[in-house]
C-alpha cells in the first residue's frame, strides 16, 4: 500500500479511483431511494404517491448529479477503461438512459400534465424507475464478471438485475419511514420487512459468486492472517441488518421514535456491501484487464482537476446539507413555486 | 447505413434535443430573478405572478435539460471513444470543472428555489434562484470553452497521438470563445424573449386581462428588440472570427467556390457540391467581400482551395452548412422586425392595445429562437466536419466500433421518446397558458392531496 503514495504517476489515479468510488457509493445511496420510491408506486393509492413524490421533490436532481460527476470522474481520469466500459455496456447504458428520462421528466409532468394525463405519467415514473434499476442491476452483474457475454455471466446479470432493484426498494422504503408519518409510514414498514430478504440474498449472491469468478479475488479474501481481519465486514453487515430487522418489527410508533433508524442502517449496509466490492476489485478498474495506474490521464490534468475538486467538495457538501436542513422534517407540507 | 453514419445521426439527435431546454433555462433563471427583484422593489403582486407562472416553464424545462444532459455526457464513452482518448487530458478537465462547479450549484439551489419558497426567508429564496442563474450561465461557459476548444485549439502539444495541455488560460480562452458564449448567451436571452413575449401574447388572446400578462409581454418585447441587435453585431464578429480561424467553415457558409476578390453575397442558390458550383444562384454583388472584410473587392477564401491534389475533400458538406446558416440570419432579420414593431407600438398606444395580429404573429414566433438556435449550431457543428478536433481528429478515428444494428436500435429509441417528449412538452406549455389565462389556481399542484395541503406563505 505504502509505494503508492510514493509517486505522484500512483498516488494520482488512487485519489482519482477513491473519488470515483465515493460518487458510486453516494449516487446509489442517494439516487437508490429516490429510484426505489419510483419501484415502490404501484403498492401506494395516489394520495400516497403524491407523499412519496414530495418526499423526494427537492433532492431527485442533485442526486442525479453525482452519477453524472462519477460518470465524469471515469471519463477524465481515466479515459480508456471509460471507453471499454460504456462501449461494453452499450445496451444497458442506454435503456438506463431511456428510464432516467421518462421518471426525470415525470416529476414534472404529473403535476402539470392536464389530470387525466397524472395516471400516465405516473406510469412512466415506475417504468422509468424500473427500467433504471435493473439495468443498473444488469451492468454490476456483467462488470463483476468481467464484462464477458456468456449465458453465465448473463444468468448471473438476471439475478444482480433482480437484487439490485428491491435494495433499491428497500432503502426507497426505508426512506419513507423516516419522511412520512400514519398509514403510509405503516405501509412501507410492511414493504420494507419484505425488501430485506432480498437484500440478505442478494448481498449473500455477489459475495459468494465473486470469489468464485476470480481465483484473484478469491486469494485477496482467503488468505492468512488477513481473511480474520476481512470476516469483520461480513460479520458487522450481518450486526446491521439483524439490528434493521429489530427496528423494522418496533415500527410504526405513535411517537414516531426510532423512524430514522431503518433508514440510516440501510445506508450503513449499503456502504459495508460496496467497500468490500471495492476490495475485491482494487487496483482493477476493468475486471482483470486493466488496472487504474494503466488507464489513468496524464498527470497534470489530473493535477489540476484535483485542485478544483478540492476547492469544490466542500461547497457542495455545505450546500447539500443546508438543502437536507431547509427540507427536513416530515413531508407533508410542500408548497411549489 | 452503417455505423458512423448512424453515430452521428445520434449525436445530433441527443445534443438538438438538450440544446433547446438549456437555451431557455439559461436565460429564463435570470427573467426569473428580474421577475423576483421587481417584486421585492415594488411589493407588486403581478411580478409574484409573472415568477409563479414562469417558474413552472423553468421546473418543466430543467428537468427535460438535465435527463438529456445525462444522456450527452454519456454518449462520448459509448459512440465517441477516440475523442475522449486523444483529447481527453483537455476536454476532461473542462467537463469536471463543469460538473463540480455548474451542476451541483444548478441542482442543490433548484430544490430550494421551486419548493423552498414558504420554508427559507426571503433573501434566501431571492438568493437560490441568483445561484441557480448563475449556474446555467456557468455550466454554458465551460461546455462552450470545449467546444470552441475543438473549433480552435491552442495551448497544446501532441506526445504520442494524445493531446497534453500546456497551457490552461489559452485553452479557456482560446480564439474563438468569446465569440461563441456571447453569441450563445444572447442566443438564450432572444430564445427566452420571444418565448415569453409568444406566451403571452397567447394569454392575452385567450382573453387574459390580469397586468401579469401585460407585464410579462412588455418584457419580452423589450428585451427582444434590446438584444437583437447586439445579437446581429455580435453574429457578424463571430463569422469575421471563423474567418481567420476556419475559412472553409466560411465559404461552405457562402457557397463560394473560388478564391477571388469582389465576391457576391448570395441570398439563395443550390449548392451543387458534385459539380461544384451553385444552381439558381441569386446574389448581391460584392456583398460577400462587404461583410467579410468590409471592402467591396476584399478576397474571400474558396472551397476549391480545400481539396487535396489526391482530390480528398477537406471541407464541410456545402449544402446543409449553406442552408442552415441562411435559416439562421433570416430568422434574425425576423426577430428584430417584429420585437421593433411591437416595442414601438408598446410604447406608442400601451402594451395592453396591442392590435391583434400581431399578438397572432407572435405566437409561432415564441419557438423562433428554438430554430435560429439549431439552425446557428448546425451551421458550426458540421462547418467544423470532417474534424472532430480541428486539425487534430477526424470523426472517423473517433468512433466506436459498436455493431451497427445496435446503435440503429438505440437512435430509434430516443428518436421516439424526444418527439412523444417534445409534443409533451408544447402541449403542456400552451395547457397551462391557457389555464393562467381562464383565472383558474394554477396552485396547488404538487402535493394535490388533503394531508400534503399548500401552505402558502405570505
Ligand atoms: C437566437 C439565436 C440566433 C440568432 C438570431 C443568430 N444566431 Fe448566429 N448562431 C446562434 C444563434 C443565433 C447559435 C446557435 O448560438 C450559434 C451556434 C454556435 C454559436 O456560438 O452560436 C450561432 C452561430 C453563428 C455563426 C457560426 C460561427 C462558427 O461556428 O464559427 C455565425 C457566423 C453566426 N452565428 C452569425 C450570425 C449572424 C450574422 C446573425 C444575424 C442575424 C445571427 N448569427 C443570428
Ligand atoms: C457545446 C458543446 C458541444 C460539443 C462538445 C459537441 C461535440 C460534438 C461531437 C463529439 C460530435 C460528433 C462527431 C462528429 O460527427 O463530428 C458533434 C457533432 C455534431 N454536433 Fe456537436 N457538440 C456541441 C454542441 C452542439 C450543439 C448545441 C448542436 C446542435 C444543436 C450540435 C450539433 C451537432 C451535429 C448536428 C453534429 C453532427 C455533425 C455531422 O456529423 O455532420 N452540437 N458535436
Ligand atoms: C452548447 C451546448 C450546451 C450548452 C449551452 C449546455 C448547457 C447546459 C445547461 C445550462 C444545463 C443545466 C440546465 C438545464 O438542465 O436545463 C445543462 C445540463 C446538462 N448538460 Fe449541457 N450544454 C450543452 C451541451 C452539452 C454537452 C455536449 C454535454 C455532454 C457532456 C452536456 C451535458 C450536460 C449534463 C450532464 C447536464 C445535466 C446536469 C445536471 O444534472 O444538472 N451538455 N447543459
Amino acid at each position: 500500500m505504502s509505494e503508492i503514495f510514493q509517486s505522484q504517476d500512483t498516488l494520482l489515479p488512487f485519489i482519482f479511483a477513491a473519488l470515483m468510488g465515493v460518487s458510486i457509493l453516494i449516487y446509489v445511496v442517494l439516487d437508490g431511494f429516490d429510484l426505489g420510491i419510483g419501484v415502490l408506486f404501484p403498492f401506494a393509492d395516489d394520495e400516497e404517491r403524491d407523499r412519496m413524490i414530495a418526499s423526494i421533490g427537492p433532492f431527485w436532481d442533485a442526486n442525479e448529479t453525482w452519477l453524472v460527476l462519477a460518470i465524469g470522474l471515469l471519463l477524465v481520469a481515466f479515459p480508456v477503461a471509460h471507453g471499454v466500459i460504456l462501449s461494453a455496456l452499450y445496451l444497458p447504458v442506454a435503456i438506463m438512459l431511456i428510464g432516467l428520462i421518462l421518471r426525470g421528466v415525470a416529476f414534472e409532468f404529473r403535476v402539470k400534465a392536464p389530470a387525466p394525463w397524472k395516471r400516465s405519467w405516473n406510469g412512466a415514473f415506475f417504468a422509468g424507475s424500473l427500467m433504471t434499476a435493473l439495468s443498473q442491476g444488469w451492468m454490476l452483474g456483467l462488470y463483476i464478471m468481467g464484462l464477458g457475454h456468456t449465458p453465465f455471466t448473463m444468468g448471473f446479470a438476471v439475478v444482480t438485475a433482480v437484487f439490485l432493484t428491491v435494495a433499491y426498494s428497500f432503502i426507497g422504503a426505508c426512506w419513507v419511514i423516516l419522511k412520512t408519518d400514519g398509514a403510509l409510514q405503516a405501509k412501507a414498514v410492511g414493504w420494507a420487512k419484505g425488501g430485506i430478504w432480498g437484500v440478505i440474498l442478494g448481498m449473500g449472491a455477489v459475495s459468494a459468486a465473486s470469489p468464485l469468478v476470480s481465483t484473484r479475488i478469491f486469494d485477496k479474501w482467503f488468505t492468512m492472517p488477513e481473511v480474520f481481519v476481512l470476516a469483520l465486514l461480513p460479520a458487522a453487515a450481518a450486526l446491521l441488518i439483524v439490528g434493521l430487522w429489530l427496528s423494522l418489527r418496533r415500527l410504526p410508533r405513535s411517537d414516531d421514535k426510532g423512524s430514522a433508524w431503518p433508514f440510516f442502517l440501510a445506508v450503513g449496509v449499503f456502504v459495508l456491501g460496496f467497500g468490500g466490492m471495492a476490495y475485491s476489485f482494487y487496483p482493477y478498474v476493468v475486471p482483470d484487464r486493466l488496472t487504474i495506474y494503466e488507464a489513468a490521464s496524464a498527470p497534470e490534468s489530473l493535477l489540476i482537476m484535483l485542485v478544483g475538486v478540492c476547492v469544490v467538495l466542500p461547497l457542495i457538501a455545505g450546500y447539500t446539507v443546508l438543502s437536507y436542513t431547509v427540507f427536513r422534517g416530515k413531508a407533508t407540507e410542500l408548497s411549489y413555486y | 447505413m452503417d455505423t458512423l453514419l448512424l453515430s452521428r445521426i445520434q449525436f445530433g439527435a441527443n445534443i438538438s434535443f438538450h440544446i433547446l431546454f438549456p437555451t431557455i433555462t439559461i436565460a429564463l433563471g435570470w427573467a426569473l430573478l428580474f421577475f423576483k427583484l421587481r417584486y421585492n422593489a415594488t411589493g407588486d403582486f403581478k411580478w409574484m405572478e409573472a415568477y409563479r407562472f414562469w417558474v413552472k416553464v423553468f421546473a418543466l424545462s430543467f428537468a427535460m435539460g438535465v435527463v438529456s444532459g445525462i444522456t450527452m455526457s454519456f454518449q462520448f464513452g459509448t459512440n465517441w471513444p477516440g475523442f475522449m482518448e486523444t483529447v481527453g487530458n483537455i476536454a476532461g478537465p473542462l467537463l469536471a470543472y463543469e460538473v463540480l462547479t455548474a451542476f451541483f450549484l444548478e441542482a442543490v439551489f433548484l430544490g430550494i428555489m421551486l419548493f423552498g419558497f414558504s420554508r427559507v426567508p426571503g433573501w434566501l429564496h431571492t438568493t437560490a434562484t441568483f445561484l441557480v442563474a448563475f449556474g446555467t450561465t456557468m455550466s454554458a461557459f465551460w461546455i462552450l470553452v470545449l467546444n470552441s476548444w475543438m473549433q480552435t485549439p491552442v495551448g497544446y502539444e501532441m506526445r504520442e497521438g494524445v493531446a497534453h495541455a500546456t497551457d490552461w488560460l489559452a485553452i479557456l480562452f482560446n480564439p474563438s470563445m468569446p465569440y461563441r458564449l456571447a453569441h450563445m448567451l444572447l442566443a438564450s436571452g432572444l430564445t427566452v424573449a420571444f418565448l415569453i413575449a409568444g406566451i403571452s401574447a397567447f394569454r392575452k388572446l385567450s382573453g387574459d386581462r390580469s397586468p401579469a400578462v401585460d407585464a410579462t409581454l412588455r418584457f419580452g418585447l423589450w428585451a427582444g428588440a434590446i438584444l437583437i441587435p447586439v445579437q446581429i453585431v455580435a453574429g457578424d464578429m463571430h463569422g469575421l472570427n471563423t474567418l481567420e480561424h476556419q475559412p472553409q467553415k466560411v465559404a461552405a457558409m457562402e457557397a463560394n467556390w473560388e478564391t477571388q476578390s469582389g465576391v457576391p453575397l448570395v441570398l439563395f442558390a443550390v449548392p451543387d457540391q458534385e459539380a461544384r458550383e451553385n444552381r439558381f444562384e441569386l446574389a448581391v454583388p460584392n456583398g460577400a467581400s462587404w461583410i467579410l472584410t468590409h471592402h467591396a473587392d476584399g478576397v474571400v477564401p474558396g472551397l476549391n482551395d480545400f481539396v487535396t491534389e489526391e482530390g480528398e475533400v477537406m471541407h464541410p458538406p456545402v449544402a446543409p452548412v449553406f442552408y442552415a446558416f441562411r435559416i439562421m440570419v433570416a430568422t434574425g432579420f425576423a426577430m428584430l422586425g417584429l420585437s421593433w414593431l411591437g416595442a414601438f407600438l408598446s410604447w406608442r398606444r400601451g402594451t395592453g392595445n396591442l392590435p391583434k395580429p400581431l399578438l397572432f404573429l407572435m405566437v409561432p414566433m415564441a419557438f423562433s429562437g428554438w430554430v435560429a438556435t439549431l439552425a446557428g449550431w448546425y451551421t458550426t457543428e458540421i462547418g467544423r466536419q470532417p474534424w472532430l478536433v480541428t486539425g487534430i481528429l477526424t470523426r472517423d478515428q473517433a468512433v466506436a466500433d459498436v455493431p451497427t444494428p445496435m446503435v440503429a436500435s438505440t437512435l430509434v429509441a430516443y428518436l421516439v421518446v424526444y418527439a412523444l417528449l417534445l409534443f409533451a412538452y408544447v402541449a403542456v406549455l400552451f395547457y397551462l397558458a391557457r389555464k393562467a389565462s381562464h383565472g383558474d389556481d394554477i396552485e396547488p399542484e404538487l402535493p394535490s392531496s388533503e394531508a400534503a395541503q399548500v401552505v402558502v406563505a405570505e
